[in-house]
C-alpha cells in the first residue's frame, strides 16, 4: 500500500469506526487520561488540550450506529445526529468520556443537554456562544464563558490551565488549521489531485485523534497529494453547502465526486471555523474569543449581521471559482432547512445553477441522488459546452 | 385548598358578579390590539415583530412601538381553520414540511398580502428576537431579507448544564447580567433610531411598574388552580391569560384584565365551580397546544373528567411572568437585565431541563399525571419530552402520557390514534387511584 493510502486508512479508521480506536489508543498511552466530547459545530479545543484532556468531536453515529435506545428519549421529529449521538452514550460506546459539551446552535442540540444530564454520568455543559456577535459586549462575555468552561475542565483533570500551556495549544491548533486551509486550497485550485472523500476523511480525522498526530499525518498527506500526477477532467465545479452539522454519509460524497469537483464546502466547518491564526500574545482565552467573533467562517446556526449567510455563500462560490452549488440540508434540521430557502433565492437572483437536496447521516440508498446529480451536471456541461 | 361552595350546589351564574369577565375582556383586548396593529400599518407607523418568550415589551412600550406577535397571529389562523392556506403558500416557496409551522403560516401571510382573519398584519419596521428559541432567529432573518428591517437579537445566556446554579448567586450571573444589560442599551439606541425619539427612562419605569403588577396577578391566577376543583383549564382559559399577558405586557389595561380574571376565578373557587362539572383527574400539561383541533383535543381529556390544572406553556408562553417579576425601579436597566435572566431560567431554560420544575408543580397543584404533548413544529419545547416523562416515572413515580400532533399543521392530527393513547392512559390512572384507595 502506498504511504498516502496508509494515512487515509488510519484516518478512516479513526473517523468512521464507532468503537473510537484512536481514542482508545490514546487512553492506553495515557492511563487516567480524560476525554471531552463536544457536539457540533465549534468548540475551542485548545482549552481542553492545554489541560491535558483529549477533545473529540461528537458528530453522530453515521451509518455505523443503529438508533435503538435513543428513540425512547428524544422525539422522532428531531434530526438523526442528535439521536445517534445520544445513542453513542446510551449504548456505552463513549463510556471513556467524562465531559460532554453542547452549544445553543439549534433547539434540538440545546435540548439535548437536559437529556444528557439525566442519562450520562459525566459532566454535561452548554457552552453559550453569543448570538449577538456584534454587540460591543460579546467578546468580554465569551471570554468569561471560556473561563467558565476552562474551570469545568480543570475540575475534571485536577490540573490548572497555565496561559503558557494554552498558548502552546493555540500554536498547535493554528498549525492544524493552516494545514486544513492548504488542503482546501488544493481542492479549489487543483481538485483533480484529491477526491472529495479523501479530503473529507483527512479533515474529519482531526476530530477523533490527538491533534499532534493528525497534524503530522496531514502534513505528510499534503506533500504526497502534491506529488500525484492525476489529470484534470471535464467536470463541473461546485460548492457543497449544508454539511455544517449532521454529516452526509461518505457514500453520498462518493456519488457526488463521480459527477463533479467539490471545490469548496462547509463540511465540518467547526474544524475550520477560525479562518486566521489566533494570536499567541496577550490573554489566550480572550484571543480565542475574539477570533471566534472576528475572524471566522459562517453557518446557519450563528447569527452575525456582518455575515449574511447568502452573501457568504455567494462569496464562497466566487472565491472557489465554482459554477454551481449543491445546497443540501440534513433531514429535520430546522436551521438548515430554513437557510436552504434563503440560499436558493440568492442563487436564483445571481443566476447561479443549484441543486437542492436533503440527506440523512444514515441513508444507504443513493440511486435517486446519483440520478439528480448526474442530470444536474449534464445540464450544466451541455449549457457551457 | 377547597372551594367554599364545594357542596355540590353551584350558585346560578347570574349570582356571580364577575362571570364571563375573562372571556369578554380577553376578546375585547385582543380585538383592540389587532385594530391598533392594522391602524399602525395603514398609517405607516413603525411596528416591531417580537416573540412571546422574551418580547422585551418593556423597552418597546417605552417608545410606544406597537408589537406584533407572529406566533399569536399564527395560532389564531389555526383556531379559525385557516392555517393550512398560509402554510401551503409557504411550502410553495420552498419551505420544508419539516420546519416550524408557525414560521410557515407567517411566511404564507406575508406572501399572500398580509390579510389575517383578525385584521391586516403589519409590515415590521424592527424585529426584536431573542435566542430563547433558535428558530426565532432564523424566522427573524426571513423578515430581514423580505423587508430589509433592522433585527436585534437579544442574546440571553441560559442554563449551562450539570451543577449550574440558578439565581443571583450563580457563578456566571454577574457576567451574564453585564452582557444582557449592555445589549439592552444597544437595543435602546436602535429604538431611538427607528422612532426618531429620545429614550425616556421615566416612561420605562412606568412600564416596568405595570409589569410588576401584572406578574403578581398572573401568579395569583395560576395559584387559584391549586384549589379543588380547579377553577379554570390552564390550556383553554390559560391561552386567554397568555394572549393578554403578551399583547398588554406593561400596559395598564393588561394589569386590569389580570385583576378581573383573578376576581372571576376567586368567585368560582368560592362557588366551587370548575370548567367541568365533576373534576376527577388533575393534570399538568407539558408542551404547546394543538390549535387545529383545540376544542376536540381538550374534550378527549374532559370526557374522562380531567382538567389541566397547570401548564408549562403558561410559563414560557407567558413570557416568564409566572416566576414573579420584581423590577427595582430605582435602577431600571440593570434590574431589567437581571429579571430577564431570572425569569428566563425557569421559562426557556426550564423547558429543556424541566423535571425539577415539573416535580414541584405535581406536588403543589396536586397533580395526578402529566400529559406531554410533543409537536413536530417545535423542537424547542418538544425534543426531550419522552426523556422527561421516562425520568419522572422512574424517579418520582409520576405517571405520564406522551402524545404528538402539531400547533397549526392539520396534517399531523390523528384523532383515533390520540384517543387510543389518551384512553389507555386514563384507564391506568384509574387503576392507580383504585389501588391507592385499597
Ligand atoms: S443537524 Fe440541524 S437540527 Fe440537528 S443538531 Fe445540527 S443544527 Fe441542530
Ligand atoms: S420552534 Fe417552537 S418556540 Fe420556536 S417559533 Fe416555532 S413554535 Fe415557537
Amino acid at each position: 500500500m502506498s504511504e498516502l493510502a496508509d494515512i487515509l486508512e488510519r484516518c478512516t479508521s479513526a473517523a468512521e469506526d464507532p468503537s473510537f480506536p484512536a481514542v482508545r489508543e490514546w487512553l492506553d498511552a495515557h492511563p487516567g487520561g480524560k476525554v471531552l466530547g463536544h457536539f457540533q459545530v465549534y468548540f475551542p479545543e485548545e482549552i481542553a488540550h492545554a489541560a491535558g484532556m483529549l477533545p473529540i468531536k461528537l458528530m453522530g453515529g453515521g451509518t455505523g450506529v443503529q438508533i435503538r435506545r435513543a428513540d425512547a428519549h428524544i422525539a422522532a421529529f428531531v434530526c438523526s445526529i442528535v439521536r445517534s449521538t445520544l445513542e453513542l452514550a446510551l449504548s456505552g460506546r463513549i463510556d471513556f468520556m467524562s465531559m460532554f459539551v453542547t452549544h445553543p446552535i439549534c433547539d434540538a442540540a440545546r435540548h439535548s443537554c437536559g437529556v444528557w444530564a439525566r442519562n450520562f454520568a459525566g459532566d454535561c455543559q452548554i457552552l453559550y456562544f453569543p448570538h449577538n456577535a456584534t454587540s460591543t459586549h460579546a467578546a468580554e462575555y465569551l471570554t468569561g464563558e471560556y473561563r467558565r468552561i476552562a474551570g469545568a475542565i480543570e475540575a475534571q483533570t485536577g490540573r490548572s490551565i497555565a496561559d503558557e500551556a494554552l498558548r502552546e495549544s493555540i500554536e498547535l491548533f493554528n498549525e492544524s488549521r493552516r494545514l486544513l486551509r492548504d488542503l482546501y486550497a488544493i481542492k479549489r485550485e487543483r481538485p483533480w489531485l484529491v477526491t472529495a472523500v479523501e479530503a473529507y476523511t483527512l479533515t474529519r480525522a482531526a476530530g477523533f485523534m490527538p491533534r499532534e498526530e493528525h497534524t503530522t499525518l496531514l502534513r505528510r498527506a499534503l506533500a504526497l497529494i502534491e506529488e500525484r500526477e492525476a489529470k484534470r477532467q471535464d467536470r463541473i465545479r461546485v460548492v457543497f453547502e449544508g454539511g455544517f452539522c449532521e454529516q452526509p454519509p461518505l457514500d453520498l460524497l462518493a456519488v457526488l465526486q463521480d459527477v463533479c469537483y467539490i471545490v469548496d464546502d462547509d463540511l465540518l466547518i467547526g474544524l475550520r471555523w477560525l479562518t486566521e491564526d489566533v494570536p499567541t500574545s496577550g490573554d489566550p482565552l480572550e484571543n480565542l474569543a475574539r477570533s471566534y467573533l472576528g475572524t471566522s467562517s459562517y453557518s446557519p446556526v450563528q447569527r452575525d449581521p456582518r455575515k449574511p449567510k447568502e452573501h457568504m455563500l455567494l462569496r464562497r462560490i466566487r472565491e472557489s471559482g465554482a459554477e454551481a452549488a449543491i445546497v443540501a440540508s440534513a433531514k429535520m434540521c430546522e436551521p438548515g432547512l430554513e437557510e436552504q430557502v434563503g440560499y436558493a433565492q440568492a442563487l436564483d437572483e445571481a443566476g447561479i445553477p443549484h441543486l437542492i437536496m436533503e440527506f440523512e447521516e444514515k441513508m444507504v440508498v443513493f440511486e435517486q441522488v446519483r440520478m439528480e446529480a448526474e442530470t444536474f451536471a449534464e445540464s450544466l456541461l451541455f449549457e457551457f459546452a | 385548598m377547597t372551594g367554599k361552595g364545594a357542596s355540590g350546589i353551584a350558585p346560578a351564574s347570574s349570582e356571580l358578579k364577575h362571570a364571563g369577565a375573562t372571556r369578554r375582556e380577553g376578546r375585547r383586548l385582543i380585538d383592540q390590539w389587532w385594530q391598533e396593529l392594522s391602524a399602525a400599518d395603514a398609517e405607516a407607523r413603525p411596528v416591531a415583530n417580537v416573540f412571546v418568550m422574551g418580547s422585551i415589551a418593556e423597552v418597546l412600550r417605552a417608545f410606544d412601538i406597537p408589537m406584533s406577535f407572529p406566533e399569536i397571529a399564527a395560532l389564531q389562523t389555526a383556531i379559525r381553520g385557516k392555517s393550512m392556506d398560509y402554510l401551503l403558500a409557504a411550502e410553495d416557496q420552498g419551505y420544508s414540511p419539516d420546519i416550524c409551522a408557525y414560521v410557515k403560516v407567517d411566511v404564507g401571510l406575508h406572501v399572500t398580502g398580509r390579510e389575517h382573519p383578525h385584521g391586516r398584519l403589519p409590515k415590521p419596521s424592527l424585529v426584536v428576537s431573542t435566542n430563547m428559541c433558535n428558530t426565532y432567529i432564523k424566522w427573524s432573518e426571513i423578515w430581514e431579507r423580505m423587508y430589509g428591517c433592522p433585527l436585534f437579537v437579544l442574546d440571553i445566556p441560559g442554563w449551562r448544564g450539570t451543577g449550574f446554579e440558578y439565581g443571583v448567586n450563580g457563578g456566571s450571573f454577574r457576567s451574564d447580567c453585564a452582557y444582557v444589560q449592555g445589549q439592552l442599551r444597544e437595543l435602546i439606541v436602535m429604538c431611538e433610531q427607528v422612532t426618531g425619539r429620545a429614550f425616556d427612562v421615566d416612561r420605562l419605569r412606568e412600564v416596568m411598574g405595570e409589569v410588576n403588577r401584572m406578574s403578581e396577578m398572573y401568579r395569583e391566577i395560576l395559584a387559584e388552580n391549586k384549589n379543588r376543583p380547579a377553577p379554570f383549564n390552564s390550556l383553554t382559559e390559560g391561552v386567554v391569560h397568555m394572549g393578554v399577558a403578551n399583547a398588554y405586557r406593561g400596559h395598564p389595561e393588561g394589569s386590569r384584565f389580570m385583576e378581573a380574571a383573578r376576581d372571576e376565578l376567586r368567585e368560582r373557587v368560592h362557588a366551587g365551580i370548575g370548567p367541568i362539572p365533576d373534576e376527577r383527574f388533575r393534570l399538568l400539561f407539558v408542551g404547546p397546544a394543538c390549535y387545529t383541533n383545540f376544542r376536540r383535543f381538550v374534550e378527549m381529556f374532559e370526557e374522562w373528567g380531567a382538567v389541566f390544572v397547570a401548564a408549562e406553556y403558561a410559563s414560557y408562553g407567558g413570557g416568564g411572568l409566572d416566576r414573579g417579576i420584581h423590577y427595582d425601579l430605582a435602577r431600571p436597566i440593570e434590574s431589567l437585565a437581571e429579571q430577564i435572566l431570572l425569569s428566563s431560567q425557569t421559562s426557556f431554560s426550564g423547558i429543556f431541563h424541566s423535571h425539577q420544575w415539573q416535580t414541584g408543580v405535581v406536588r403543589d397543584w396536586s397533580v395526578d399525571g402529566i400529559c406531554f404533548h410533543g409537536v413536530k413544529s417545535c423542537r424547542t419545547t418538544s425534543t426531550g419530552l419522552p426523556d422527561a416523562r421516562e425520568w419522572l416515572m422512574r424517579n418520582e413515580n409520576i405517571p405520564g402520557l406522551f402524545i404528538q400532533s402539531d400547533l397549526v399543521d392539520a396534517r399531523l392530527w390523528a384523532e383515533a390514534q390520540l384517543k387510543n393513547r389518551i384512553d389507555a392512559f386514563f384507564e391506568s390512572l384509574q387503576g392507580r387511584k383504585a389501588s391507592a384507595r385499597r
